[in-house]
């Protein structure tokens, strides 16, 4: 497979762009307790977006891994989990803002520190956003790559500190041209002391095309219609 | 505080000076007013009352179901949760609660969602985002689809198991249960009364509630 594009994201690191449909987006955590916090628009209308709810009732889940898709909120797919060495990823506890940054890992700011100062995946979010013409209004539930929260009969949400580890790997391909916005910021969730700063790799690769034994678009007749959606729009656009 | 206690209300009905009845499958927006209580009665048990705020002051500023549950580490809603918005803001406090359990993963039914989930042919029937959308084209000027994050479904029952598993239960109301709510701020309440036949949210038998505001 050839590769198109590479960027390591430094710890507290954001980008956002777009990315075509039909590539493998794979990401690799270069430490334990990585976490992506990722928000996906369609590029060509970003009032269409992930729909956290959307997506997990369609597919009874609480949790996200191979098989899985992340739909839009016009019930299409925007990107599905066709590889994945962990087996969970966070779509329930959101990016953390700059008051938990702070209270949790202390007070840092640029003057003291340069660029290893504590970023917050709320300032990153915000400003990809206003860069993409969006804004605050536009922020949605994300999905955390590499991070399992779970939850006790009672609701109670836990984090597992032991579930990322250095090497970890998922692969998303992308089913609608998509606007992807990352931040590589510390699950709210996480207990550690420490400010977790884990490098995590992004690549983008040519994917072929989906055939319908596909893992994701057999995962459920719900996946399936799904996918019949998100194909009928671009029939329609004649794309 | 989350094993599904009752919390009864202090106030009384004949004191309130808004009571309204809002039929399955209609939208309702309205003020409150900081210091103002705003309860949602379940008339005849089971309904899934869908419903967000918007900050009056700043309404780009909506509610949000992450920072409302990430802020207790708890996914369910009840006597003691404050509802947060994007910002972190508290916009309300549940001041009484008399089935002890809300869902506020669950979002709300939409056309596309029920074409996914169900058939292709149930695009047509009746759903809480329309309700939403229209209710936004009504009341304020320049809200749109963007506004519509995930909401809070009011006596509806979405267990999530440890296993990561989600799913949908008949709802841990009954007729005459209630819950109540204290406006922390000036705040723009937006209710869809669920339409939803396709699951077992409302019992598959859609039904009134009624609404009630108290001055602070």
């Amino acid at each position: 497979m050839q590769k198109i594009w590479k960027k390591t994201l430094k710890p507290g690191e954001k980008w956002s762009g777009l990315i075509g449909r039909g590539k493998y987006v794979r990401f690799k955590a270069l430490g334990s307790q990585a976490n992506v916090s990722m928000l996906l628009y369609n590029m060509r209308d970003t009032s269409e977006r992930y729909n956290m709810p959307d997506t997990l009732k369609a597919q009874y889940t609480s949790h996200l891994t191979t098989g899985n898709v992340l739909m839009s909120d016009n019930g299409r797919v925007l990107a599905s989990f066709v590889q994945d060495s962990l087996g969970w990823h966070d779509t329930i506890s959101g990016h953390i803002s700059r008051q938990e940054v702070d209270e949790k890992y202390g007070v840092t700011t640029y003057q003291k520190m340069g660029n290893d100062w504590y970023r917050s995946g709320d300032e990153n979010f915000k400003i990809e956003l206003v860069r993409n013409n969006m804004g605050m209004r536009d922020m949605v539930p994300c999905v955390n790559l590499f991070s399992k929260v779970f939850v006790e009969e009672d609701g109670s949400m836990h984090f597992d500190a032991n579930h990322c580890q250095e090497g970890a790997t998922v692969t998303l391909r992308t089913e609608m041209d998509i606007l992807i916005v990352l931040s590589n910021t510390p699950n709210s969730l996480n207990e550690s002391k420490e400010y977790p700063a884990v490098e995590v790799d992004v690549e983008v690769y040519d994917a072929p095309p989906v055939d319908l034994n596909d893992v994701c678009v057999t995962h459920r007749s719900e996946n399936f219609r799904a996918f019949e959606n998100t194909w009928e729009y671009y029939n329609l656009l004649g794309l | 505080m989350f094993g599904l206690v009752e919390k009864k209300s202090t106030l009384k009905l004949e004191d309130a000076i808004y009571d309204g009845v809002l039929e399955a499958g209609k939208g309702w927006m309205h003020e409150l007013k900081e210091g103002q209580r705003f309860m949602i009665l379940d008339m005849e048990g089971n309904q899934a009352v869908d419903t967000t705020f918007y900050d009056l002051e700043t309404p780009e500023d909506h509610y949000s179901a992450i920072k409302t549950i990430v802020a207790q580490k708890n996914i369910y809603l009840t006597t003691g949760t404050i509802l947060r918005a994007e910002s972190g803001e508290p916009l309300l406090t549940i001041t009484a609660d008399m089935t002890g359990r809300h869902d506020t993963l669950g979002g709300a039914c939409s056309s596309q969602s029920n074409k996914v989930r169900y058939a292709l042919e149930k695009e047509h029937m009746h759903n809480c985002r329309d309700n939403f959308m229209q209710q936004l084209a009504n009341n304020m000027n320049g809200l749109n689809k963007r506004d519509l994050a995930p909401n809070i479904n009011f006596f509806m029952n979405v267990p999530v198991t440890k296993e990561g598993g989600l799913k949908f239960d008949d709802g841990v109301s009954a007729p005459g249960k209630y819950v109540e709510m204290e406006a922390l701020k000036d705040v723009m309440v937006l209710i869809s009364n669920c339409p939803q036949l396709n699951n077992p949210c409302n019992a598959y038998n859609p039904t009134p509630v009624r609404l009630l505001i108290w001055e602070a």
